[in-house]
């Protein structure tokens, strides 16, 4: 296993392993340069974005980019305000949020503590094929299914609105929510729970009083990638928050988050144009945004593994 | 590891046979698609490959060299051309076809036509009840297209902004209200399930659930319904051309398949997707 | 302690825990609603005719050969990629990176990739590949976009795999002479290639699902034949999804109950292989 043949006399020997070695190191600085890989395409991503993005601050101030509500990029002159599609991603946020955390903590809070073994065996798979679903099938489905429903159950003009956007973005959000919540309540140790037993707690009390303060950061962190993915979508929002440029006042109102602003833009876009520039400007603080999200989500994940560390 | 397999694929890439790139507009995509499909039963040696998703993009392709044809719903703009000579290109026009935009609603609105002006009203959020129309005491759902299709500038220009009418007004705009949707499919249905909704899609997307409107130039015109007829004899007020660019006259293989498109057999095709033919 | 006391405490639990059992039913009703939903609505479409045809007449006849081809090229493209750097970068990260303020950055530059919007991913494919490197709308601009997006996953999951091998096993191995790398090739990569696998698989599966990338990079609406190259255009199940229901006058429910039907298949087909690998793995492991 550890070498193809073996030496027959003392300098053959020396002149294989200096060939294993030379070998060794080609491959080692292949390792070595895949490792900086993501560093490189982060890096790239960030350079690329400012690049195409930042020139549109030129022709549009910044104060004006991010709170005007004038977005009329195929008119002359063009304007471009985003305040709209902010309004609107805070909108189909908070409605995906609002919907899923509540939901997706008792859930996990259910199959962590209380669920028998054949329910979660049923269960868990369930929720997987929730996580694998396109979000082109969701947003399908939300047009064809949901918004008809939402559009009579509140005697909407269009059932194309924030709201059924944000149905469907707490579906797509709830499978990251539920697993991260489950791996933190699974990680307080069962000594804390004997305790709460041993005092005389019922189960519930234990879950209530111990298990969720205890996974509190681990729940804070799902709580905080969940969100990260509902303002990241593109396509469910696309085909059906309503595309409206009027500043949402409602979760009701048809509606253009920042991800739909950009892909209803890009094909018209004149490479290089102004149109073009503003998009990945959007496209740029999208990033910065989902990012701040992430980076939270994941320092609060540490503390929770250190907190519990043996 | 990873270069050495780019590099064997960069070096066994590039296919033989004649090809066509058509890019552009998702408006002519269903057309240019039906015609390739004839083409290629004549020419199998020839390939062709249809992309949307808009006609800015397909001005682009053709700028950038990596469109032979870009289809087009709307006519390439000044600051294109120049972007277009600047890097050796020259826009040549071709017309193809023309779509009438047809204007409906739910078959249950009372409201059976409209004026230029009423509807650039409507699509401006000047006018929000279908009552101030002569319809119901309910509010305009007014649906359009987004920035990706070319149809979005061609109605805001000649509707809303009502091009070569006396009430022309370059400085209006779509109003804040109005649902811009990705898709003329998704606006129809929308129409379709909604009583109170209104949408322009092009003639070929017009089915029996939807209601066209007879549009009105003035106040005191005969109003016209969209048809294949209206639009050839000029009578629908809102019809625009659906355009080929390619860089200089055509040639070769990219000369014979317009040549295709143009012949009376190409036409009958448009008829059949539902656009209106040239004559 | 009262009885009345007790039970009151026992009530209290009994309707919590019923809430949480409703909160779990809100969850897994949707799941089963839709795929039946798609099921049903889209089996009339399913035909050998619909799976091995080119779509014609702008896809309202015919089948939808070429975006199920094109789907599994771009499958095939982003793990060719996405799997030797990942696996790659997950050994440096393991075996040979020190715990210094450059590792540190490596990590933050994972999570960061793993949280980018997708769309972000596809301007980021549209600027870099099509545009800078010049290689077009093409099956090798989408599958390396779709690599990069891949490279978080691939690389986390087989960070994981390779630390779970135990150190015991290294440390044998490194007690009868072998080098580092030696003992990576022949005896932690095999014993963390379930894991691996398993990361690639999950990856395919999303790089199959995904549609803003491919959309801002440029997938084509009808192509005439199947790929020949990298270089050229190609069709992909999510986008035809996106532009049947969305772009073609006319197109019949059933097409695109149809289309969604075989991309739900594809995806999900993928998630339970990766699920039985990870389930099968034990074995696996020790008949090495």
């Amino acid at each position: 296993m550890l070498g193809k043949t073996s030496p027959t006399t003392a300098e053959s020997g020396e002149a294989l392993r200096r060939r294993w070695r030379l070998g060794e190191k080609l491959i080692e600085s292949w390792i070595f340069l895949a490792g900086i890989l993501t560093i490189v395409v982060l890096l790239g991503i960030i350079a690329l974005l400012l690049k195409e993005g930042l020139p549109a601050f030129w022709y549009t101030s910044p104060w004006e980019f991010l709170f005007g509500t004038k977005w009329y990029p195929v008119s002359e002159p063009p304007t471009f305000g985003i305040t709209s599609f902010f309004v609107a991603t805070l909108w189909v946020t908070l409605v995906a949020t609002a919907i899923s955390v509540p939901i997706g903590v008792a859930c996990a809070a259910y199959l962590a503590e209380v669920a028998p073994a054949k329910v979660r065996e049923t269960v868990k798979p369930i929720i997987e094929i929730l996580a694998g679903i396109p979000s082109v099938v969701m947003g399908f489905i939300g047009l064809m299914l949901l918004s008809p429903l939402v559009q009579s159950a509140f005697n909407l003009n269009t059932g194309l609105c924030g709201l059924t956007a944000g149905i469907m973005l707490s579906l797509m959000s709830l499978p990251i929510i539920i697993s991260v919540s489950e791996d933190a309540l699974r990680a307080v140790p069962d000594d804390f729970r004997e305790a709460s037993y041993a005092l005389g707690a019922t189960k519930w009390e234990t879950i209530r009083h111990v298990c969720i303060p205890g996974a509190l950061s681990g729940i804070t962190a799902a709580v905080m990638l969940g969100v990260g993915r509902a303002i990241g979508e593109t396509m469910t929002v696309l085909m059906i928050a309503g595309g409206a440029l009027a500043v949402p006042v409602s979760p009701t109102d048809p509606m253009m988050p920042m991800t739909a602003a950009i892909a209803s833009g890009i094909g018209n876009a004149v490479r290089g144009g102004l149109q073009y520039q503003a998009l990945f400007a959007i496209g740029l603080i999208l990033f910065v945004i989902t990012l701040a999200v992430n980076l939270i989500a994941d320092r609060v994940l540490e503390r929770q593994k250190r907190k519990f560390a043996r | 590891m990873v270069v050495v397999l780019v590099v064997t694929i960069i070096a066994l890439g590039g296919g033989g046979g004649s090809s066509i790139n058509i890019i552009g507009s998702n408006t002519v995509t269903p057309l240019s698609s039906v015609w390739a499909e004839e083409f290629m039963k004549t020419h199998p040696d020839v390939s062709i490959a249809v992309s949307g998703p808009g006609s800015g993009v397909g001005i682009a392709a053709l700028i950038n060299g990596t469109a032979d044809i870009c289809q087009a719903s709307r006519k390439i703009k000044q600051s294109e051309i120049d972007q277009a000579e600047v890097n050796g290109v020259e826009p040549y026009e071709i017309q193809v076809a023309t779509d009438a935009l047809s204007v409906v609603v739910h078959p249950s609105n009372p409201v059976s036509e409209l004026t230029i002006a009423q509807l650039s009203a409507i699509y401006t959020g000047q006018i929000t009840n279908w009552n101030e129309v002569g319809g119901n005491d309910v509010e305009i759902v007014a649906i359009a297209r987004d920035t990706n299709s070319g149809t979005h500038v061609f109605f805001k220009e000649h509707v809303v902004q009502m091009k070569g009418l006396t009430t022309e007004d370059k400085s209006l705009e779509y109003g804040g209200d109005v649902l811009m949707l990705p898709s003329t499919e998704e606006g129809v249905s929308q129409v379709a399930s909604n009583p109170n909704a209104i949408f322009y899609p092009g003639l070929g997307y017009v089915t029996e659930e939807v209601k066209p409107l007879a549009i009105k130039q003035m106040a005191d015109s005969t109003g016209v319904l969209p048809s294949v007829q209206t639009a050839l004899d000029g009578t629908y007020p809102i019809a625009r051309p659906l355009l080929f660019y390619t860089d200089g006259e055509p040639s070769d293989v990219i000369k014979d398949f317009i040549d295709y498109c143009l012949s009376s057999e190409g036409q009958d095709k448009v008829i059949e997707v539902g656009y209106v033919p040239l004559e | 302690m009262r009885a009345g006391a007790v039970s009151k405490r026992q009530l209290s639990q009994r309707s919590a825990f019923s809430l949480l059992i409703v909160a779990t039913i809100i969850v897994a009703l949707p799941v089963l609603a839709i795929v039946i939903q798609i099921i049903v609505n889209g089996a009339d479409a399913i035909s050998l005719e619909f799976l091995t045809e080119s779509p014609s007449q702008a896809g309202k006849a015919g089948g939808i050969l070429p975006a199920i081809v094109g789907t599994f090229y771009l499958m095939l493209g982003t793990i060719l990629v996405a799997l030797p750097l990942g696996v790659m970068a997950g050994i440096y990260l393991t075996e040979y990176a020190r715990d210094n303020r450059f590792t540190r950055a490596i990590n933050l530059a994972i999570v960061n990739l793993a949280g980018v919007p997708s769309i972000v991913y596809g301007l980021f494919g549209l600027g870099v590949f099509v545009l800078l490197f010049h290689f077009g709308m093409s099956l090798l601009s989408a599958s390396l976009t779709l690599a990069c997006q891949a490279l978080a996953m691939t690389v986390t999951t087989s960070r994981e795999a390779i630390l779970a091998v135990p150190r015991e096993y290294r440390e044998g191995s490194l007690a009868v002479g072998a080098t580092r790398w030696q003992t990576i090739r022949h005896l932690v990569l095999p014993q963390a290639s379930p894991g691996i696998i398993t990361g690639a698989v999950l990856a395919m599966s999303r790089a199959a699902g995904e549609t803003a990338p491919i959309l801002v990079v440029g997938a084509a609406f009808l192509l005439p034949g199947l790929p020949q190259s990298p270089f050229d255009q190609f069709m992909a199940l999510p986008y035809h999804l996106y532009t049947v229901a969305a772009h073609v006058p006319g197109m019949p429910k059933s097409t695109m109950w149809g289309v969604a039907l075989v991309l739900l298949v594809v995806v999900l087909s993928f998630n339970v292989l990766a699920t039985i690998i990870r389930l099968r793995a034990r074995q696996w492991r020790y008949s090495l």
